[in-house]
């Protein structure tokens, strides 16, 4: 039975804790250390963002948390689950049920329609199929779908279309943790900015955390902290000093 | 089999297949050639095995066979004395048995050349063992005076007669024939099922068979038996061999000698195995590699099914319900274009083509097996796949 959250000043509850973290690629004279022992805390209703140069790990960091990747070492649960404890099964089971992705690349299943992309959570979860595709375009419907664009192939929508699709999937079952890779990396900055609004607007509730990795500094602003990362190790954490809208977050 | 979680992502799996039309089709092709070959390829060596004991087959009445301990297939014709008919007769369990004479003598043409043919010579009273298919007169017309009934097949084709601007005249009622210097009259024309060699088929009586056949000192082939009803028959072969010290075989064991001997010796079978064989290998190469690339083009889409929570297992049946979706349809497609050919050839040509159920059953095996085989790497591929690669570029 997982421990009951503790609340935290402010009110919101531990959603990832990490805490001497290790992974290394490789083994022998071509092993490399990924991370090097990342203590990394995120709240509910947080928006964390983590940045970084290129192979720093932020990538495999939030595989780790997001439980594709295992770690080898140091302590890290997800709404107090430990990964390590869980059977690969379970570990599974636990991802289709409490974690939502967006990628940079969309990974949008190019078979299927919008809406069928979106139910696939859903679908994977045991919900029929005609309710999961109902519920999905219900979701699609609240980032500006219309009919037409539901029953579109991945191909013949545009890249902001693609990734508010990729969104509303990473929403369809309702996780509690949404991990996103450079979610505005293939777009141009006015579409990028939309789907942070977006982001923030839908998918962040008092009891869901959302980690985002980005190289983007125009979406900082979006952020309620900033984890900076280097060499395999959190090396700052730091709240934005401007919202997105240029409003000063801090006096 | 999934279970009902798990049995949700077939809708995943049809539409991925569906979605890459040009893989979806290359692979059906692929499973559709080598079922094809593969199917026909075995079916016309089941016809041709079957050829080989059509005399048998065409024989109904008799059950058991009596014949010279030596021989060891249907035309090893290994004469036994005439008297041996009585003996058999005289055995307990034995209803009746007849002479039967089976030989190849040359039939001379109006045009001077000569063509083998096989002349059966049935029991004179009974003539027990006669055509299976009266085209045109009667079985009761061997006893009009040097009646022969001749095989349809025959008739239109290596009997007929060449006029001299080169059209073929069959061979009707009422002409005759030179058999080995002896006339013959043709009273019947008759359909008989094609033999191995593919000489004309001549019927005639016992004693006139014997006349049309160079003299030697015995030219009984075979004694011809039925048993008493309710007699055990493998028990009344044994007791003949046992008082006539020859050989008694039942149909199906005289079927199954002649069978083996054919495959021991003739090189038949690893001709026809090597053609089966490229299909299997072309199947499953062109399939394997077709249906792999497809998987690796999907690769990333099942890592992010794999990440969004589909289980190994699911994932494991998706991929086998692609690979026997794609080979069902080239199964039927392959199956269906082999029967078809078979239909339209094999009746109006000399092509052998059998294709009864064992057959079909059999290539539905090695099919499947092509799925499973070009399956297997996928799957490989698929089950070993790190969720994490959804995050790498």
């Amino acid at each position: 039975m997982p421990i009951p959250l503790e609340p935290c000043a402010n009110g919101s509850r531990v959603a990832v804790c990490c805490s001497g973290v290790t992974k290394t690629y490789g083994e022998g004279v071509t092993a490399m250390k990924a991370l090097r022992g990342v203590n990394l805390e995120i709240h509910t209703g947080e928006l964390m963002m983590l940045v970084g140069p290129s192979g720093c790990g932020k990538t495999t960091l939030i595989s780790v948390i997001a439980g594709v990747l295992r770690r080898d070492g140091g302590d890290c649960s997800v709404f107090d689950n430990d990964y390590l404890e869980m059977a690969e099964v379970e570990t599974t089971r636990f991802r289709g049920q409490n974690i939502g992705f967006v990628f940079q690349a969309f990974n949008l299943i190019p078979a299927l329609t919008a809406a069928e992309n979106v139910a696939a959570p859903l679908i994977i979860n045991g919900v029929k199929r005609r309710s999961a595709v109902e519920q999905a375009r219900e979701l699609l419907v609240t980032v500006g779908f219309d009919d037409r664009m539901m029953r579109s192939l991945p191909q013949d929508l545009s890249g902001g279309q693609q990734q508010r699709v990729a969104i509303a999937r990473a929403m369809a079952h309702n996780p509690r943790l949404i991990v996103c890779d450079e979610p505005t990396s293939a777009l141009d900055s006015e579409t990028g900015q939309m789907v942070m609004e977006l982001m923030r607007r839908l998918a962040l509730g008092k009891d869901r955390a959302l980690l985002v990795v980005t190289h983007d500094t125009r979406i900082f602003g979006f952020a309620d902290r900033i984890a900076r990362m280097d060499d395999g190790r959190i090396t700052r954490i730091e709240t934005p000093p401007f919202a997105a809208n240029g409003i000063p977050k801090q006096p | 089999m999934p279970g009902a979680r798990e049995g949700v992502v077939n809708f995943f799996a049809l539409k991925m297949l569906l979605g890459d039309r040009a893989k979806y089709v290359g692979m059906i092709i692929g499973l559709t050639f080598a079922s094809l070959l593969i199917t026909q390829q075995s079916s016309i060596f089941a016809g041709i095995m079957t050829r080989t004991y059509s005399f048998l087959t065409d024989v109904g009445l008799p059950e058991i066979w009596v014949v010279d301990p030596q021989v060891q297939y249907i035309e090893d014709i290994k004469p036994l004395q005439d008297t041996q008919v009585y003996r058999v007769r005289s055995i307990e369990g034995v209803q009746w048995a007849v002479r039967m004479y089976k030989g190849t003598l040359k039939a001379r043409l109006p045009n001077g050349t000569f063509e083998s043919c096989v002349v059966i010579g049935l029991d004179d009273e009974t003539l027990i063992g006669g055509p299976p298919t009266m085209i045109s007169g009667q079985l009761a017309n061997l006893r009009q005076s040097d009646g022969v009934i001749v095989d349809i097949v025959g008739a239109q084709g290596k009997l007929a007669r060449v006029l001299p601007n080169g059209r073929r005249v069959p061979l009707r009622v009422g002409d005759t024939l030179e058999l080995n210097d002896h006339r013959a009259v043709v009273v019947g024309l008759c359909r008989v099922t094609r033999t191995f060699q593919a000489n004309p088929v001549i019927y005639t009586t016992y004693s006139r068979a014997t006349t049309f056949a160079p003299q030697e000192r015995r030219l009984l082939s075979f004694v011809a038996a039925k048993a008493r009803p309710g007699e055990n028959l493998a028990a009344l072969c044994e007791r003949i061999q046992r008082i006539t010290h020859l050989q008694a075989y039942t149909r199906d064991e005289f079927k199954k000698l002649t069978f083996n001997y054919v495959l021991k010796y003739t090189g038949m079978p690893i001709n026809f195995l090597t053609a089966v064989a490229l299909g299997f290998i072309v199947g499953i190469t062109i399939s394997g590699q077709t249906f792999y690339n497809f998987t690796l083009d999907n690769l990333r889409y099942f890592g992010t099914l794999k990440a969004m929570g589909a289980t190994n297992r699911s994932l494991l049946w998706m991929i086998l319900l692609q690979a026997l979706v794609v080979g069902g349809i080239g199964y039927g497609l392959g199956v269906g274009a082999a029967s078809v050919w078979g239909s339209l050839f094999s009746g109006r040509t000399q092509i052998a083509f059998q294709l009864p159920w064992q057959l079909l059953l059999i290539n539905a095996g090695a099919v499947l097996l092509i799925c499973l085989g070009a399956a297997a790497f996928s799957i490989r591929k698929v089950m070993k796949l790190e969720p994490a690669v959804v995050f790498r570029s």
